[in-house]
């Protein structure tokens, strides 16, 4: 079994703690002049997306997370999981919707995502930083409307909803920031 | 040879950061050249490491297979100048410590260390505080000298009596602080006690003014003379500045065969926590039993000065070339 010791702590390394695994986000040296070092590090749980603090006396180890990121390609939802697929090894998983969460609004057939694998099963999905998605319910365009910077509400195709300007309609195709769930413009077909 | 990131031939601190710690430093000599305090330069390289339990040299060897240690402090080769009878004395110089890197640590740094023959460990304290309201005189207005004992610091701050207190009452402290630490061995008093001083007593230091603390648990003597009472506590003292561990002072133990007895106490602890021995240095034993004067003796980390009266959040940043560009 791999472990790292706490002089190779460094933000970025997958760990297991107290049964999860979790990824180091910060890690902080701490020794009196002439007394004891300690880590304190802080974590977050990768299932959870928990942050927590720990202290470790430097010099101790913890055991090494199986966890990887990789490039997988958004299938379909059966309703109950979002199967996606490597597209070289063809090789599927299926995420559950804790593994999936927030980015299940942003998942479109095709997209690239990064999904999180531990021990080979998903833990956590990440849609890609910009989507393309059509809109399926919005209130009638404002024609010639794009420089007043208002907006409305408008429903897209993977059920998410996003404030975009007046001038869009339904069945427009709009670009989105994920991470900030913002508009970021229209896309021509 | 393996290829290096492409900017990292270049320094860590910016020219300006160079320029501060040169004019610190020049105030430093400044201080003590007013004062009368003779610098002084003694070997990095040395054929004795510091014995300390948490304290690891950097080992190398000579032509002819000699081990030579590079310094953790001037420590040793000061007082045996001392009891050859220098006077006080101060030094520049860098110290070297394994494996102690992060925001306030590179395990090659610059210390100051001087000692005054005659003084008391309570006034050196006020020399080095001194010395630090000098140096950053212009630099950063600081309010007016704090001092409290360890086990006052300990009593308001962490809400334990550190000196009474066993490893058990100690960890459990620390469990309340929220701050269990499963390394540690139940029976470690001295290493719940470090923990419960970076992790609570540190951070709640006041702030804006240099804090001294003083009267150290025996079982952290270190060099330092041991008062006798009930308990008995270590004559040492340390600096903190905005809860930065800034100087450490001692008055010095100058009882040949109590140090001796300290060296063995020190392997002993090291075996305990899964460390090698290490040689006793011979020559300080030989000075101290020639007799080293009453004296007291203080390291301050110049680095941690810098650091401070630049704001800087990593010591990187007054490094020209910290221990990955070295």
């Amino acid at each position: 079994m791999a472990t790292y010791s706490t002089n190779e702590f460094r933000s970025g390394l997958k760990v297991m703690l107290d049964g999860d695994p979790c990824v180091i986000i910060e890690n902080e040296f701490v020794k009196p002049g002439k007394g004891q070092a300690f880590n304190r590090v802080k974590f977050r749980n990768l299932k959870t997306g928990r942050v927590m603090e720990r202290t470790f006396k430097s010099g101790e180890s913890i055991e090494a997370a199986d966890v990887i990121d990789t490039e997988m390609q958004y299938l379909y939802t059966d309703g109950e999981h979002w199967h996606f697929m490597h597209p070289e090894t063809f090789e599927q998983v299926a995420a559950d919707a804790a593994a999936v969460g927030e980015a299940a609004k942003w998942l479109k057939e095709q997209d690239l995502c990064t999904v999180t694998l531990w021990n080979g099963a998903p833990i956590s999905v990440v849609p890609p930083n910009h989507v393309v998605l059509k809109v399926t319910e919005t209130e009638p365009g404002v024609r010639g409307d794009t420089a007043s910077g208002a907006t409305k509400p408008a429903t897209v195709e993977t059920g998410a909803v996003v404030r975009v300007p007046l001038f869009i309609d339904e069945g427009d195709l709009i670009k989105v920031d994920t991470r900030s769930g913002e508009y970021i413009s229209r896309v021509k077909e | 040879m393996t290829p290096v990131p492409g900017d990292h031939w270049r320094p860590t601190a910016i020219p300006d950061r160079l320029r501060l710690r040169a004019r610190l430093l020049a105030r430093v000599r400044g201080f003590f050249a007013a004062r009368g305090v003779l610098e002084v330069e003694t070997p990095l390289l040395g054929a004795a490491p510091a014995t300390a339990p948490h304290l690891d040299s950097f080992e190398t060897v000579d032509a002819g297979g000699r081990r030579l240690f590079l310094q953790t402090s001037p420590e040793y080769a000061m007082k045996r100048l001392l009891a050859a009878g220098s006077g006080d004395i101060f030094q520049v110089c860098h110290a070297f410590r394994a494996g102690e890197r992060g925001r306030w640590h590179n395990p090659e740094f610059t210390l100051v260390e001087w000692y005054r023959v005659g003084m008391g460990y309570r006034a050196l304290m006020e020399e080095a505080v001194a010395l630090v309201e000098t140096v950053l005189g212009d630099v950063l207005e600081l309010g007016p000298f704090r001092a409290l004992s360890y086990a006052e610091a300990f009593a308001a701050h962490a809400g334990i009596d550190p000196l009474a207190a066993g490893a058990q009452a100690l960890a459990r402290a620390a469990v309340r602080h929220g701050i269990g630490t499963p390394g540690l061995a139940p029976d470690d008093a001295d290493g719940w006690r470090d923990l419960l001083m970076t992790h609570v007593v540190e951070p709640a230091l006041p702030r804006g003014c240099v804090v001294g603390l003083y009267d150290y648990p025996a079982s952290q003597a270190a060099l330092a003379r041991v008062r006798p009472g009930k308990p008995p506590v270590a004559e040492r003292f340390e600096l903190y500045l905005n809860g930065v561990e800034l100087a450490n002072g001692y008055q010095e133990l100058t009882d040949a065969d109590a140090l001796r007895e300290r060296f063995a106490a020190d392997n002993a602890a090291r075996r305990r926590l899964g460390r090698p021995a290490l040689p006793p240095d011979e020559h300080l034993l030989a000075a101290m039993a020639a007799g080293l004067p009453e004296c007291a003796g203080v390291a301050l980390g110049f680095d941690r000065l810098v650091m401070l009266a630049a704001g800087a959040a990593s010591i990187d940043e007054v490094l020209a070339f910290p221990v990955e560009r070295a």
